[in-house]
């Protein structure tokens, strides 16, 4: 466990060295600038836009991290050859494996922590320019805590996508990696359509095919809510509380296949 | 970076610089015919193209529908239309079902008459019922399709049996009721339509929407001084047998304290005896319809 921390440290430090964190900056001056010019083109509908925007970005910069870091993980350590000397020391596959992912795991978290509470400050201080006739207007108030279950799930989201461009990584090269990880993520928004295949095909063979894939493919669909937050409309608590038993099992169950993978590969 | 390397980099900026300067006096681009150009205009398509980004996408697309709507509307060219106002309007909502403002302004945007819209009242009450489907308890949607057929269609028994229906909603107000019978009663004229307006004014919680129903109110208010000033000026016609030459001779001839202003503040226009709104009001054009707002 110990090895596994440091590991995971060290892949946090490498991230901060590549300078990944400059996109909380990138993020920052997205909202503050788009902020700013929306009151003028959206007809009062600028808070609605600016939560759309602020939701979006932050899914948008971890998904970026999450597959062109995750991709690279296990890669970079066999390019540089960096492998041979690690796997000399007393450290187990799955560990470093493991480390690994936790690393980019509090790369992300740190991301996202960073970013929303720069989204949270933007919203707070664009509340501050309306009047309350203004406001009250608004389906949700501009710093609605409720908006924080959207980011839960973001988050869970950007682990599960980490835990499968981790797990393509330990058995292919980095491009297709990155083209599996984001055929997948595609993939995992039409799991709606994979269920009701059946009413577009008629053979029974292809729609058992399509719900046997709507059962195994990972549903990325499920853990956006953002419009539903933006709305204030109803997000169950035991939505959210199954949603992250999904999104927790399945990286359970990638990181076991990419452990399984990698203590088979022959680095000799 | 040597010295040698920030004046190029100077140079090369400053070209840069100049060459979009250029660019720009050149008059852009070379026109082209895909400005007005779609290229998915199935909500479904582009449901599906839209991943997570559907309320982001539906966004952008109604920033690209009120632009569409106000570039066509001050465009000069009379062959302008508002080819692409409502396939956007429907890309944002079916990409975001609860954006309500699209379904009201939108409505509204589809409803003016040219030049100030595409006259589309149909279109208008597709997009509203789309709404009302999307979201089954807002009275203010079946409200708003009473509206265009009261308004634009003038088929004041469909707007009362849609105000009739908004009334039957939990939260609709108490006034909804009443609306739906004088509507029923005294479809069209000048006093229900007047009733109509000021109930929008006061329940609507945007501010456009009231800003607009107080035009609306005071164009009414407008008509009304018309009647008004019309009688004065056949009263003048038949005492001096001419038809005025402007208010100053009304004025002279004691018909009229002063030169009557609309209640925006512009003076009215009389030309060969007849009393309109004067050029320029905020006012113009009145309404159309109800065709018979007596």
């Amino acid at each position: 466990m110990r090895l596994i921390g440091q590991i995971a440290v060290n892949v946090f430090k490498e991230s901060v060295r590549d300078k990944v964190l400059y996109n909380l900056v990138a993020f920052a001056v997205l909202l503050i600038a788009v902020s700013y010019l929306l009151g003028q083109l959206t007809a009062g509908q600028d808070m609605k836009i600016i939560k759309d925007l602020g939701l979006a970005a932050i899914a948008s910069f971890g998904r970026l991290i999450a597959v062109f870091i995750g991709i690279g993980l296990v890669w970079k350590e066999v390019e540089r050859r960096s492998i041979y000397s690690l796997l000399s020391k007393p450290i187990q596959r799955y560990e470093f494996i493991l480390g690994k992912y936790a690393g980019l795991a509090l790369t992300l978290f740190v991301n996202v922590a960073v970013m929303t509470l720069a989204f949270y400050a933007v919203l707070a201080y664009l509340n501050t320019q309306y009047p309350e006739s203004v406001q009250v207007t608004w389906s949700a108030p501009a710093t609605d805590p409720g908006m924080l279950r959207a980011i839960l799930l973001i988050f869970l989201e950007l682990l599960l996508i980490t835990a499968v461009a981790l797990f393509f990584s330990t058995f292919s090269s980095p491009f297709l990696s990155a083209a599996l990880t984001l055929g997948l993520w595609v993939i995992g928004h039409f799991n709606d359509d994979l269920r009701s295949f059946d009413a577009v095909v008629e053979s029974p063979v292809a729609a058992y095919f399509a719900r046997g894939l709507y059962y195994l493919l990972p549903n990325f669909g499920a853990f956006d809510i953002k419009a539903q937050v933006v709305y204030a409309l109803p997000v169950p608590w035991q939505y959210v509380v199954t949603t992250t038993m999904y999104g927790c099992v399945y990286i359970a169950l990638l990181l076991t296949g990419a452990v399984a993978i990698f203590s088979r590969r022959d680095f000799k | 970076m040597s010295v040698r390397g920030a004046v190029l980099f100077i140079v090369l900026l400053a070209g840069v610089v100049g060459l979009q300067a250029v660019h720009e006096d050149n008059g852009g681009r070379p026109a082209s015919t895909t400005a007005n150009m779609l290229y998915v205009r199935s909500p479904d398509a582009m449901k599906r193209l839209a991943l997570s980004y559907d309320s982001l996408l539906a966004d952008l697309y109604w920033v690209r529908a009120i632009q569409h709507y106000g570039t066509t509307r001050l465009a000069t060219d009379p062959e302008t239309q508002f080819d692409l106002l409502y396939p956007l309007l429907d890309l944002t909502t079916a990409l975001d079902p609860h954006f309500t403002v699209a379904y009201y302004f939108g409505s509204l945007f589809l409803a003016e008459p040219p030049p100030g819209g595409p006259g589309r009242p149909e279109e208008a009450i597709a997009l509203l019922e789309k709404g009302l489907e999307a979201l089954p308890d807002r009275w203010e949607l079946a409200q708003s399709i009473g509206f265009v057929h009261y308004w634009w269609l003038q088929d004041y028994e469909e707007a009362a049996a849609w105000f009739t229906r908004a009334s039957e909603f939990d939260n609709a107000p108490i006034w909804m009721a009443p609306l739906a019978a004088v509507t029923l009663a005294e479809g069209g004229s000048r006093e229900s339509s007047r009733l109509l307006w000021s109930e929008i004014a006061q329940g609507v919680d945007d501010e456009w929407f009231r800003n607009e129903a107080a035009r609306r109110l005071r164009q009414l208010d407008a008509m009304d001084y018309i009647d008004g000033l019309t009688e004065v000026v056949g009263a003048f016609e038949q005492q001096a047998g001419q038809t005025p030459s402007g208010w100053d001779e009304m004025w002279r001839a004691g018909y009229l304290p002063g030169v009557p202003v609309d209640p925006a503040g512009t003076p009215y226009g009389l030309e060969s005896g007849v009393v309109g709104l004067g050029p320029g009001s905020p006012l113009s054009p009145l309404p159309t319809g109800p065709a018979h707002l007596q």
